[in-house]
């Protein structure tokens, strides 16, 4: 191959701080901007979370930048990873959305926008969107639907999800916290709306302490039948 | 405008222009997607180049076990549930198995993308076929149908494994099909990066004569086994059973629990 191979070393995620011999650098189309995002499917609601913090390398861009962007009345889009991808993603899905309007007359619901999407990452397959998406909205009877992606469009309807670069150390948690995973003789009780809330505070202001680029606020959206309701909880700013 | 152009939309008179302006047989609809491509550079190498600059690593859901064969009573299809991105299990409970119709599966595995896609695509060249035919399309001809969709994207960096399985007025009928173009008819097929180990099992218990009871135990243990030992498969069996009047879904269990109980002696 015509790349040297210190580029991508195997140890890990290590840069290499020592010269180790020439190496050839090219243009990269991508960059990794960070960011977490969460969503949380329950009864009859959906929570979409991320941070707001917009990093690059060293440097935070910016504090105030969330990462949940609204679709219709029923749907939250949280998007992290490369963030002029995510912008232009955000855009082509808003397009979509007002021509499905108008040639339809109705509203996209949340599964035909996972598969609209699916579709739109595919077409993408051989120069990828660097977007990690989950998408968080009301199914056509009302209950509470979760849609979590790869860059290139796989995608699955889940009950919890999260993405982005504290997704590792989040869904663990999820699992054990939601779907009570790894604890032997707990009652599985439903999740309600106040509890998942407050398991999506706890759960970010961990993702905070411990991950670099996931800090400064909390952006958490709740999707329920009478719309979507936004708050935002400050998280550590170091 | 450049939003409009890049967004994949296709107005109505050019569909239509499309679907009447083709020729007579046109066995698939030219489609209607098309793939961005990376300037100047190999498509295939590309993104691996891109991984580790400044932090930058896409990583795409694939890993698997899977495995098919025939038996006097029909076809048993099993497969795995994990989907990795890398080192990490994005997925514990992805769907392998996809129902094209009633008496047409398909599974997959490799890259997941890439399957989700060429193989909706083909569910939807299958109804079109039955629309314009008048008849179910055969297992032989849907399995050509995904084969020649991957010579079109040869050396591309497809990666997709996949057993197209169904029964028709042939029988049933198992095909393998990979992103390379294969295509082979045959009576007992394991994909995947589990799948040496899968072979092993099913190789060992395999009888043509089989019970039902032995053939979903015999499934079982493949995906089971190869689960253990192989590290990107793993989560829950989906275990599939294609009869004479179309496909059921035999069951949905817990590797952990399963190899508890045909390991007692390890443990």
């Amino acid at each position: 191959t015509m790349f040297a191979t210190q580029v991508y070393g195997d140890n890990g995620k290590m840069k290499e701080y020592h010269y180790t011999g020439p190496v050839e650098h090219r243009f990269s189309p991508y960059s990794f901007n960070g960011g977490t995002v969460l969503a949380v499917a329950g009864e009859d609601f959906a929570i979409v979370a991320s941070d707001t913090r917009l990093s690059e390398g060293y440097s935070i861009h910016s504090r105030d930048s969330p990462k949940c962007y609204k679709l219709t009345d029923t749907t939250v889009i949280g998007c992290s990873g490369f963030h002029g991808d995510c912008l232009t993603l955000t855009k082509i899905i808003d397009a979509r959305l007002k021509m499905y309007k108008h040639s339809n007359n109705k509203c996209m619901t949340s599964g035909a926008i996972a598969a609209m999407l699916s579709t739109i990452l595919y077409g993408r397959r051989f120069f990828p969107y660097y977007v990690y998406n989950i998408i968080g909205g009301l199914d056509e009877e009302g209950k509470g639907a979760v849609y979590s992606f790869d860059p290139v469009g796989s995608y699955q309807r889940d009950t919890y999800k999260a993405g982005g670069s504290a997704s590792a150390m989040l869904q663990p948690l999820l699992d054990n916290q939601i779907g009570f995973k790894n604890m032997e003789g707990v009652q599985h009780l439903p999740l309600n709306q106040e509890k998942a809330v407050q398991l999506v505070k706890d759960v970010f202001i961990s993702a905070a302490e411990r991950d670099v680029y996931t800090g400064d606020a909390l952006r958490i959206c709740i999707v329920t039948k009478d719309g979507i309701k936004e708050e935002t909880v400050p998280l550590r700013k170091d | 405008m450049a939003l409009f152009d890049v967004s994949g939309y296709k107005s109505h008179s050019e569909l239509r222009g499309q679907i009447i302006g083709t020729g007579v047989g046109h066995f698939i609809d030219r489609p209607n997607q098309q793939f961005s491509v990376p300037v100047g550079v190999d498509p295939s190498g590309f993104l691996k180049s891109c991984s580790r600059e400044g932090g930058v690593s896409i990583d795409l859901n694939h890993g698997t076990t899977t495995l098919a064969f025939t038996f006097r009573h029909g076809v048993i299809v099993a497969v795995d549930s994990r989907a990795s991105a890398g080192s990490y299990i994005a997925s514990k409970e992805a769907n392998k198995v996809i129902e094209i119709n009633p008496y047409l599966l398909g599974t997959m595995s490799g890259s997941a993308a890439d399957c989700q896609y060429w193989e909706r695509l083909l569910a939807k060249e299958c109804r079109l076929y039955k629309l314009r035919n008048k008849q179910r399309i055969s297992v032989s001809a849907a399995s050509k149908l995904l084969c020649n969709m991957m010579l079109g994207y040869r050396g591309m960096g497809l990666s997709m494994g996949s057993m197209i399985v169904g029964w028709d007025n042939k029988g049933p009928g198992l095909y393998y099909v990979d992103d390379n173009a294969t295509r082979l008819s045959g009576r007992m097929f394991s994909t995947g990066c589990g799948s040496s180990y899968a072979y092993g099992v099913i190789d060992s218990g395999y009888r043509e004569d089989m019970t039902v009871e032995e053939a979903y135990e015999l499934g079982r243990r493949g995906i089971t086994h190869a689960t253990h030992r192989d590290a990107y498969s793993g989560g829950v069996v989906n275990l599939y059973h294609m009869q004479e009047d179309g496909w059921i879904k035999v069951c949905k269990e817990d590797v952990s629990e399963l190899i508890h109980r045909y390991r007692k002696g390890m443990f």
